[in-house]
Formats: structure tokens, sequence, C-alpha cells
């Protein structure tokens, strides 16, 4: 069958094509099309670095500018995946760096990266323009310095929510005195001191300087200095923003004031309120605030929050209280995604005066809201159920009651009404996590309801198989499932077997999937890769009806890996059923 | 659309109606009987099929894991392990690499109320294997369970009401460690929090010399620097055995706590801590309050690259204060 486009013009329209999966879907046509659309897809993005391997990715693209490559699993954020488990960069480099020498554009998240790997980064690709770094470790001021004195053309170095070994605060200073291409900076993570006047001087000679992070240990009285030099400023993160005295107030009023384009703030650690003042000329520019860090008290809160009228993003601690929520729902009719974090997460009774009915204000008045991250003590299937039928936009809704298991407050039954509601109501819904008390009815409400739902997050939930059965076989866009605590077991688990190559990855700890089951699937299916991780001693020796502390389920192409630490087993492959790419 | 991996004998009719007869449920007759028959699922009864994981004192309307009689009852999950095998798979501490020596570790009552500022809440029942990982702590199913209820705890012990105090389960709730101890450490500005001891995880890092990766520990889930040895003695055993040589004795499964603790000192490691100044500083000479207070990481270091650390340490304590 001849080809009715020349290729020349099929490349065309695929240049128009900019989602990956958009890019995935054209190259699944035909053999011509897969081969016209691998030789100009120049962003390439991989959501599970093991479903892949280096070879993999240089053998099918040639030209690559920007990588996108995602590592551990989501809830190693929560310290559920033990060190050492995988996810490092440092191949991938190596590969890269021997094909790619035009990359421009490197995010990594949750993935380990050394000292190292950024040198070879930084000496490998001399046209990297953009490196964001999020929730990765591995690394230390070193590898920085390294970046910073290498890397000619970058424009971005953000490192979102990373842990670094701090060695040295002069790391900034390897930016060259003739490096002026500064874009964004973020160094929000770091603990300890950097610089200040290698911070000064950067700022200084970068007018094209549009997102600048600080860290904590940044005093307030240095940030209208800061500010001064760089009022073009789109995106800005104060240090701690407490003082002695309040001398420094009127010179931070006036630098702020001068900064007409900003329009995001965050960092506001340790903060006295009389300062928050200051900030009052932009508020009405701002779209995005996050407060998350302001151990400060909801009067506070709530004057700052009056005054942003175009906000489209909020974050904020329980503090804010459902007063402080009720002024965000009369005052931010923009806003489009909540998040409040708890202020006091270990203590069961604290107090604070945030429930379910802030949350649900939020709902009534601000109409264009789609996601919210919410953590509180107490809900209620009529509150859920509120929010649902206030929302029906939503788009992601993540809901953490702090005790687990808690029941609706008022009636002691599950929520699986509540949750229901959501699933029934919200039909873009493609993000999900629940907690409090929920019965394998909720799980049927999702199987039947969700069939846009691309991500679920479970814990201590359900009463049997059922539950994870009727997820497995009626959540149909789903590709990320992450459970812990629940009492799910072998059979749901094999009874949906071939789902699982549909899917990203699964996610089980703590939950009942035995050695067995696991041993099983691995040998059913060539294509998935069964990840025990079990610290336990002389795992052999255990029978294979116990169930594995956790297991992590997860499609690939290339077989087994080989950088596993010895609590992480694959199960169920033997050593000639890893395909051989090079 | 989803072909289960098991035979499933029978054809047609509803995923749903396959899956139950399945595990077996329209067959079952030891179970409640009213509606097991039906297949239509809204009427299924599992209620007596129930397994909860019984997190300490949680509300749940039915109460925590079950004993072994109510396991009896169920022939629809012929893959699940007997009470035992549950107990000792799901009472884990995340840092031992010892699961089954539980006993010896909890030697106290007052141990336990100093462990974390909650206490330990369990409903009572003889085999009532906790299914919430208690960070860096050594969970006894009987032993702990005669000891709470034997203490003052028992009446703080409440299974329909939430309890006053949380046991510390890892990972939940689902919040990075760094925003849990930024917290912490600003509880100086919060009024509410004045005068309550400061909650959540402390995680640091420990590395070993010689060791391939590193570990990580909740130093809060410790009150005392034996603890915080134990601990780390059965965490990082796997690779002091290694390096142990001919004197490395029998198999690991044989050694005693004590046997470890020889082997450690007789090959000569030590414990130190990186402070915030960034000093390296033997584990023990400051009052355990003020070391965790401090303590950036921890390293195992051999015994002869830390000479020299000693006098340092006692020093710096007295220049501090």
């Amino acid at each position: 069958m001849t080809q009715s486009f020349p290729e020349e013009v099929l490349e065309h329209v695929f240049s128009f094509l900019t989602s990956h999966t958009d890019r995935n879907a054209v190259s699944l046509v035909s053999k011509s099309w897969y081969d016209t659309e691998r030789w100009c897809r120049d962003h390439v993005f991989i959501g599970n670095c093991y479903a892949v391997n280096p070879r993999v990715l240089t053998r099918r693209f040639k030209e690559v500018k920007a990588v996108e490559l995602k590592g551990k699993p989501h809830f190693a954020d929560f310290n559920l995946v033990p060190e050492g488990w995988g996810g490092c960069v440092d191949p991938w480099i190596v590969e890269m760096g021997r094909v790619y020498s035009g990359l421009e554009e490197i995010r990594l998240k949750r993935m380990e990266v050394t000292d190292e790997g950024l040198e070879m980064v930084a000496k490998g690709f001399g046209k990297l323009k953009v490196l964001v770094l999020a929730s990765c470790d591995g690394f230390s001021t070193d590898g920085l310095a390294a970046v910073a004195a290498n890397c000619r053309n970058l424009r971005v170095l953000d490192l979102r929510e990373c842990e670094v070994e701090e060695l040295s605060c002069h790391w900034l200073s390897h930016f060259p005195d003739s490096f002026t291409l500064l874009e964004s900076l973020n160094i929000a993570c770091l603990s300890s001191e950097v610089s200040f006047s290698a911070l000064e001087r950067l700022v200084s000679r970068s007018p094209n300087l549009k997102t600048l992070k600080l860290n904590r240990t940044v005093p307030l009285e240095k940030l209208s200095t800061l500010l001064q030099r760089a009022p073009q400023l789109v995106e800005f993160g104060t240090g701690a923003y407490s003082a002695e005295g309040l001398d420094a107030y009127s010179s931070l009023a006036e630098a702020f004031s001068g900064c007409k384009k900003l329009k995001s703030l965050s960092g506001f650690w340790d903060v006295i309120p009389a300062y928050l003042p200051a900030v009052y000329s932009v508020c009405s520019q701002l779209t995005s605030l996050n407060l998350s860090y302001a151990t400060t008290q909801s009067p506070d809160l709530s004057k700052i929050i009056s005054h942003c009228h175009n906000l489209q993003r909020l974050v904020v601690l329980d503090y804010i209280e459902d007063t402080g929520l009720e002024t965000v729902a009369t005052s931010c009719k923009d806003l489009k995604e909540l998040v409040v974090f708890p202020s006091d997460p270990y203590v069961a009774d604290a107090n604070v005066p945030l429930t379910e009915q802030g949350l649900v204000s939020v709902s009534q008045g601000c109409t264009k809201l789609h996601s919210v991250l919410y953590f509180c003590r107490q809900m209620s299937n009529s509150a859920l159920v509120s929010i649902s039928k206030n929302r029906p936009n939503i788009t992601c809704f993540r809901l953490c009651i702090l005790e687990p298991r808690s029941p609706d407050y008022l009636t002691l039954e599950p929520l699986d009404t509540g949750f229901g509601s959501i699933v029934e109501n919200c039909k873009q819904l493609t993000r999900l996590s629940m907690s409090g008390l929920l019965t394998d009815r909720v799980f049927e409400y999702i199987g039947k309801h969700a069939k846009k739902l691309d991500m679920l997050s479970i814990a201590f939930a359900g009463d049997t198989d059922l539950g994870l059965h009727y997820i497995l076989s009626g959540c149909d866009s789903l590709r990320k499932l992450e459970i812990r605590d629940c009492p799910f077991g072998d059979k749901a688990l094999l009874a949906n077997a071939s789902k699982l190559e549909t899917m990203r990855s699964l996610w089980m700890s703590s939950c009942f999937v035995s050695f067995g089951a696991c041993k099983l699937l691995g040998q059913k299916m060539p294509r998935l890769n069964v990840e025990v991780i079990d610290e336990r001693e002389n795992l052999n020796s255990i029978p294979e009806n116990v169930p594995v502390e956790k297991v992590y389920i997860y499609r690939t192409v290339c077989g087994q890996r080989f950088d596993m630490p010895d609590f992480v087993r694959i199960m169920g492959k033997d050593k000639a059923d890893v395909y051989n790419l090079s | 659309m989803t072909s289960p991996l098991l035979g499933i004998e029978g054809g047609g009719g509803q995923k749903n109606a396959k899956f139950t007869r399945y595990l077996g449920l329209s067959d079952c007759s030891s179970v409640d009987s009213s509606s097991i028959s039906e297949v239509n699922k809204s009427s299924l009864n599992l209620k007596a099929t129930e397994l909860r994981l019984g997190l300490p004192g949680s509300q749940s309307p039915e109460s925590s894991l079950t004993s072994s009689e109510k396991l009896d009852e169920k022939p629809l999950f012929p893959l699940l392990p007997s009470v035992d095998g549950i107990c000792s798979s799901s009472t884990k501490t995340v840092v031992s690499g010892h699961k089954r020596i539980f006993t010896d570790a909890i030697d106290s009552c007052s141990e336990i109320k100093g462990l974390s500022e909650g206490n330990w809440l369990f409903s009572g029942s003889n085999s009532d294997p906790s299914k919430s990982v208690i960070q860096g702590n050594f969970v006894g199913n009987s032993n702990v369970n005669e000891i709470v209820s034997s203490g003052d705890q028992s009446n703080k012990v409440k299974t329909s009401n939430p309890p006053a105090a949380k046991a510390q389960v890892v990972g939940w709730p689902p919040v990075r460690s760094f925003r849990k101890n930024i917290l912490a450490t600003s509880s100086k500005n919060n009024d509410e929090v004045d005068g309550k001891p400061c909650s959540g995880a402390l995680f640091v890092k420990v590395s070993m010399d010689g060791a391939p990766y590193l570990r990580k520990v909740d130093l809060r889930g410790y009150s005392t620097y034996q603890q915080l040895s134990s601990a780390l003695e059965k965490m990082f055993t796997c690779f002091t055995i290694g390096q142990c040589g001919p004197q490395g004795g029998p198999g690991r499964e044989n050694l005693s706590e004590s046997k470890l603790r020889d082997l450690l000192h007789g090959s000569g490691y030590v414990l130190t801590y990186e402070d915030k100044d960034g000093d390296w500083m033997l584990v023990g000479d400051v009052p355990w309050d003020m070391f965790i207070g401090s303590c950036k990481r921890l390293k195992i270091m051999k015994g002869s690259d830390a000479i020299g650390l000693a006098p340092r340490a006692s020093e710096k304590s007295k220049t501090r204060s």
C-alpha cells in the first residue's frame, strides 16, 4: 500500500503534535508512520525509567532535545520505598551523552542523581538550557557547582523538593561572571546558607530572571536588595519571613510594590504577621500563593488572602481554619487549585477549627475549582455529596482524613456514599486519593463510574478482594494504582493480570499478596516486572503463601533490571527471559 | 476484557458473577449464608468474611484483625497464611532485619511510655497483630499486650473512640518528610504547641563504611541510645557479617543480640553523627534530647577512623551550654 503523504508532509503534520500521548498514538498507526514519527520526536517522556532502558531510547529517537524521566514510585515520597531501591539516572546520562549532543532540557523526578552524574551532564551537554530535579536525591553541592561552572547555556536550575548534601555554601559562585542567561533559580529545598553575595551578584547580572525561589536561610532584611535588583520577577519565594523589629518593613514594602509582574509568591517560613502587609501591593496580581510554611493564625492568613482576587492556586496550612476558607470562597473567585496541609499531623485532637465545612465553602464559592488536596480530621458523606454536586468539574480530588478508617463523624457510617458521589458526579475525575472508613462498596462505585480515572491512591480501606477486583475490572483509564494496608490479596490480582499490562504501575504494600502469587504473575506475564520489596531475612525460606511486605508491578519492554539491592527481587523470571537489546 | 489468569469454570454471565463463583462464595456453607447463593453483588454479604486490618485502637465497627476462630470460618482464601503467618509478616519493623526476634527488645512498661508521645494501643485480643508499621520499635504480640494491659495504658485503649494519641505509622499521613520537620522546628511560633512534646518523624540517613547503600531511621522512634544502637546493629548486620571473617560464627538467624553487639564492637565499629555545625561526633556523649535536636545524619565508622572524636564531643557540649 503506497503512502498517501510524502514523509516531509507527514513530519510537518506531526510537528503540531506536542503531547506525548498523541505522538505515541500516531506511531502505532503503521510502520511508516512509526518511522516518520521517531525521526522527528524531540521531546521524550518516560514515566517509569524501568519500563525501557537507555539503549531503547537512543535506538528509537535520534534527535532528542528534551527528556523527562521518572524513577521511584510515588509512595517513596512517604518513606515507603527503602533507600537503595534504584532509579539512578547515571546510566541514562552516559548513554544520552553518547548520542544526544544537542540535548537542551533534562527533567527528572524521584530519581537518584549522583555528583558524577551531574558532572557528566555539565560536561557532556554543552547546549543544556533546563535542568529540573524534582524530589531527587543522592547529590551534593559539589555536583551543583559543576553544573554552575560548565553549563554555559543554562536558563533554568530548579531543585524542587530535593535532598541535597550541602557541603559548601559557595557553589553559586561557580557561575562565571560572564554568565547572564539565568531565567529561573529554585533553591528552596536547601537548608544551609548559600553565599548571599554570590546570590546577589548572580541576580544582578541576570536581566531575564523570572523565577527566584530562595531558601529559608536568606534573611528578610536582604529581600528588598534582591527585589530591587530583579523587579521583573514573575515568581518569587522568600526565605524566613521574620526579623527583629520593623525596620526592614518599609523598604520591603517598597521593593514589592516595584514588582509589577509578580504573579506567584511562596516561602514565608517563620512568618511574623506584622510583615505580611508588605506584600499587599502585589496581592491583586497574584495567581499563585503558597503559605504552607506560614505558621500564623487564621486572621492574618485571611487578611492577605482577601486581597488576592485573581488567585488561581492556594497552598496553605490548616491554620487557615474554616473561617479563612470562607474568605477564600468569597474573595478568590478564580481559584482552580486548593491545597491544605496539616500543621500537626501526629496529634489526634489538635483543636484546629478546620473541618469538612471549609472545603464545602470553597466548593460552593469557587466555581472554577478543579483540583483539591485536603488534610482534615473529620468528614461526612453529606459534605462529600455537597462538594460533588457543587463542583462536578473536579478533576483531581485528594482527601486525607488524618486518622485511618475514620467513619462519617455524624452517622458513624463508612464514607462509601460520599466518595461514590464524587466519582459519579465528577465525570472528568482523573486523580483520586481516598481515606476514612471505606468498604468494598466504594470500590464498586469507582469501578462503575470512574471511567476517566488515571491515578488512584488507597490506604486502610476495603474488606475483601472484591474491592480490588472492582477497580481493576472497571476503571478503563487507570494507569497508576497505589495501595497500602488493604486486605487485598492474590485472587483479584491474578484474575486481572492482563489489566496490569495496560497500566504504568501497581504498588501494593502491607496487603495480602503472597510470594507464590507474585511468582506466578511474573512467570505468566513476561512483560511485567513483579518486584517484591521485602526487607526480611531468609526470604528463600519463607513459605509461598505468606504475604510479601511490598510489591511493585510495572510493565516493561526490557525484562529484568540488574541494579537491584538485595531486598528487591523480580519474581518468576529466568535469566533467559531478559531481552538483549544491545 | 481482562482475562483471569487462573481458570474459571462456567462461561458467560457477569464478570463479577464469574469472580464470585471463582472465589467459591456460592459453595461456601460455613460463612454467614444469608445471601451467599445470590450472585447479585449488591446482596453479597461479606461481613462475616471481612478481614480487617486492625490498627491499634482503631474505631472500625468490627474488631481488628480476627482471632484464629474467625479465620477458620473462611475457606474462601486458601492462599491466606495462618494467623501466625499474618502475625509475623505484618508486625514488622522497618528497621530490623530480624523480624522474628521480638520479645527481648521491650524491657519494661516505662520504656514503652517513652517510645512515642502516644501509647501502644492494642485492642487487647491475644493474637492481635497490628498491621501498622511502628517505626523503629519491636512489636511482640503477646508480650506487649500483657505489658500494655497491665500498665496504665489500658485505660487509654478505646476501641470505639478515636485514640487520644497516635501510634506512628510509617508513611502516614502522606506528608513529605521535609514538611514534617519544618513544622516541628517552627513550633515556637505556634501557641498551641507550647508544652506539648515535638511530634513528627525525624528521619536521618545512616551510612556505614563499606555498605553499598544507606538506610534511614526515624530518631523520634527511639528514646534512648540503647534502642537506637540495637536497631542499627540489626539493620546493618548483613554488612557486618560479611566483614567478620572466621570469627563470624553460625548463620545470621542464630545470632543473639549480644553476640551481634560483640561482633560490632569486636570488629571495631563506632557510631558517629554529624551535628548542625557539620562536625562529626561520637554518639552517646550528650543527653538524648540534645542529640536528636542536633543530629543531621549518622555514620557507622571503623573505630580507627573515629579516634579523636570523643574529646571534641565533650568539649563541645561544655561550650554549648
